[in-house]
């Protein structure tokens, strides 16, 4: 206190001349613009309430944006009981958006000008839209945590078991509440690690030799040119075509191979085929970003030393962009691992649990999902049971996805080259 | 020995270049990957044909065999319900994408936009099945929205009931379908236009600003003209991706023929169509699925070739 009057008188009185009648004339004028700059800028700290100051034109309080938009849903809900006589949630959100814009745009227009009413408009448009877009995230998440959920925690026995000689009245006993929940889908998750895992077998190699050619071979050839065109097309692939070209691939094959086994088309292999038409441009794409980030020096300095340009690119280059191979790679896998379409053309549907991907039905936890939801074990009320071990498997799915996504994140940042670029 | 010898006697010819086995071994295994992706991406075009040969020569010889009375009266009720359906998702889809993309880039508080971008990235991240599954739930709470639609815009063709004056009473329809594809290609969309965003000149940014305009209009006036080319392509990318969605659709859509009612039963989309019908095909009917399935194939190519040329056109030009 002892300290401060000082600046507190020179303030002051600048605030006051400011709040004053001659400032807007100070303003204008040339001569004394500099010294007003000067106490605006002083006072600038304590703001002025109230009064605005003539430098920067009239503005709304910080507040305003957040204010308005609680005003308006209150009086939406408010809005929404007088005309449904109940609370109507999306009547209520859509009035309350409606509402908040009026508003700020004419407060804004009536304080500060049209000018700034239309950038309020503006931001308060985009910051809805976001907001908007994040209700079917959460709402899809909460519903499969509380459909799941509680299925996942009351019969884990879903997890370890199959649907092998599933009947529809063991589910009308789960209904009824006379039995617990039965079958499951471990033969779904087995089936999932291993179509993924040899779709990973197929696609990997393909995918990073690729990079490796058109980032250190290819260069600006036409070949590389071309190749990386129909990467780009080939990111474009529905999934289902992709199944239906695995499934004509092997259809064909097998006619010309050997008639007789035309019925045994549907394998596991096939829809590890049919992943990696997919997969393979994803892995393609993310390594050649990453190969391209490597500094030309590492390579320079190994050329000058003498060293050939395949243990170059095996020794220097790969090692210093593994990081972000391997998350590109991850993402891949993330990628193709909720793939459906093209698993349920090439792999049909499963019952039972089966190891083997060259013979046989497979099922994996989507085509699972699928199968639940649409053609339930009991038609009538006992679907239900069908229905939750669909949103127990969707459930274990998004934690798989939300993992793998997860884990690339971490091994980028991990496994990141230590060295400074 | 050996490395003593060139300095003893000087080449007479330009030295050669020494071919290592290793060097060969690997540049040819990288380039047959490159040459695999181009022999996969006709294979997908040869085999898909060669399996849809039986359709082809039904055509020619008795169309009355194929689903519909011939291959065109067929597929095309589905091409319209596969292009009316990606078209009402992008029409959704594009507002919500660019105010995303503005908002993450330019609006968010800067420690926060990594994160915000990260959570629309999780929307990408869920399967398409749980989009299905959710839809399926989604469905019965947009009855009343439809009913609603149908008292006051029935006269509109694509909100009218049927005869009875009767929408779906499931709410299973292509209006729904195409709802949930929306929030399916949004983070698509965003991502690629986030890019576009991030890449404007930062000081036609800060010029704008520092002439007085205000934050919406240094958007207009810098951000939105330079990235027009860079929002058509993402925009054609996202239809790409809508043509192609099958899952939620086929889970979403009930069985039926083209009606033209958005708000009715019915109305399918092509990788619907062989979604539900795939897995009790045989014979003929299966050549008809994947040569529908040829028919989509061909459709995104273009979708797709468009975008990447629409980029690759401006790219060329803004370098």
């Amino acid at each position: 206190m002892q300290k401060s009057p000082t600046p507190g008188q020179v303030t002051s009185p600048a605030t006051a001349s400011g709040t004053g009648s001659a400032s807007p004339a100070t303003a204008s004028g040339t001569g004394s613009a500099t010294p007003a700059t000067g106490t605006g800028g002083s006072a600038g700290g304590r703001k002025p309430r109230g009064t605005a100051s003539h430098l920067t034109s009239a503005r709304l309080p910080t507040w305003a944006p957040w204010g308005v938009a609680a005003g308006a849903i209150v009086v939406a809900i408010a809005l929404s009981f007088v005309f449904t006589g109940g609370f109507n949630v999306a009547l209520a959100a859509l009035l309350a958006g409606i509402i908040n814009l009026i508003v700020i745009f004419g407060w804004s227009l009536a304080v500060e000008g049209r000018r700034k009413a239309v950038d309020r408009v503006a931001t308060t448009l985009v910051t809805s839209a976001f907001a908007v877009a994040c209700i079917p995230l959460i709402s899809l998440l909460w519903t499969a945590l509380e459909r799941g959920g509680p299925v996942l925690i009351e019969h884990p026995s879903v997890l370890n078991r199959t649907m092998q000689g599933m009947k529809g009245v063991l589910d009308q006993e789960y209904v009824d509440g006379e039995a617990t929940l039965a079958g499951g889908f471990y033969h779904a998750i087995v089936g999932t690690v291993l179509i993924t895992l040899a779709s990973c077998i197929i696609s990997i190699p393909i995918g990073v030799l690729t990079a490796i050619y058109l980032v250190e071979y290819g260069r600006k050839g036409s070949l590389a040119r071309g190749i990386t065109f129909l990467v780009d097309v080939m990111t474009g692939i529905p999934s289902i075509v992709a199944g239906l070209f695995a499934f004509s691939l092997f259809g064909t094959v097998i006619s010309l191979v050997n008639p007789g086994a035309i019925g045994s088309v549907k394998t596991g292999i096939a829809a590890a085929v049919a992943l990696s038409v997919l997969m393979i441009p994803v892995v393609v794409r993310n390594t050649e970003e990453i190969l391209r980030l490597v500094p030309m020096d590492l390579r320079e300095a190994t050329y000058a030393l003498g060293v050939p340009k395949w243990k170059t690119i095996v020794r220097i280059v790969l090692p210093t962009a593994i990081s972000g191979i391997l998350s590109g790679i991850t993402i891949a896998i993330a990628r193709v691992i909720g793939e459906t379409a093209p698993i349920m053309v090439t792999a049909g549907f499963a019952k039972n649990l089966n190891f083997d991907l060259f013979s046989g039905w497979m099922s994996t936890l989507p085509t699972f999902i699928y199968d639940s939801q649409m053609r339930p074990v009991s038609p009538g009320v006992a679907a239900a049971a069908s229905s939750e071990r669909a949103w127990a498997a969707a459930l274990v799915l998004i934690l798989i996805v939300m993992v793998l996504n997860l884990a690339a994140r971490i091994i980028a940042k991990v496994l990141a080259p230590k060295a400074g670029r | 020995m050996a490395t003593t010898a060139p300095e003893k006697t000087p080449p007479a010819s330009p030295p050669k270049a020494v071919v290592r086995v290793g060097d060969a071994v690997f540049s040819t295994a990288t380039l047959a990957a490159g040459i695999l992706i181009l022999l996969t991406l006709a294979g997908v075009a040869l085999f898909l044909l060669v399996q849809s040969w039986p359709v082809i020569q039904a055509q020619a010889t008795d169309p009355e065999s194929i689903t519909g009375g011939g291959f065109f009266a067929y597929v095309w009720p589905l091409i319209v319900g596969t292009l009316v359906s990606a078209l009402i998702a992008l029409l959704v889809a594009t507002p919500f994408s660019l105010g995303i993309a503005l908002f993450t880039t330019h609006m968010a508080p800067r420690k926060l936009a990594p994160v915000l971008g990260y959570t629309i990235d999780l929307l990408a991240a869920i399967p398409s099945v749980v989009y299905g599954l959710w839809g399926l739930m989604l469905s019965g709470y947009l009855v009343p929205i439809y009913a609603w639609l149908a008292t006051y815009f029935g006269w509109i063709p694509i909100f009218a009931p049927d005869s009875g004056g009767d929408i779906s009473q499931t709410g299973r329809t292509l209006l729904t379908a195409s709802l949930v594809l929306s929030i399916m290609i949004l983070p698509i969309i965003t991502s690629l236009i986030r890019e576009v965003f991030l890449q404007t000149p930062r000081l036609q940014e800060e010029a704008a600003l520092a002439l007085g305009a205000t934050r919406w209009e240094m958007i207009r006036m810098a951000v939105l003209p330079f990235g027009t080319s860079g929002i058509a392509s993402a925009i054609m990318l996202g239809l790409g991706r809508a043509l192609g969605e099958t899952m939620a659709v086929a889970m979403i859509l009930s069985s039926g023929l083209l009606t033209g009612s958005l708000l009715l039963a019915g109305n399918q989309t092509i990788a619907s169509e062989i979604a539900q019908n795939f897995p009790e095909a045989a014979g003929l009917r299966l050549s008809e699925l994947i040569s529908i399935g040829l028919v989509l194939f061909v459709i995104t190519l273009i979708v797709n070739m468009a975008a990447r040329a629409i980029v690759a056109k401006t790219s060329v030009k803004g370098s």
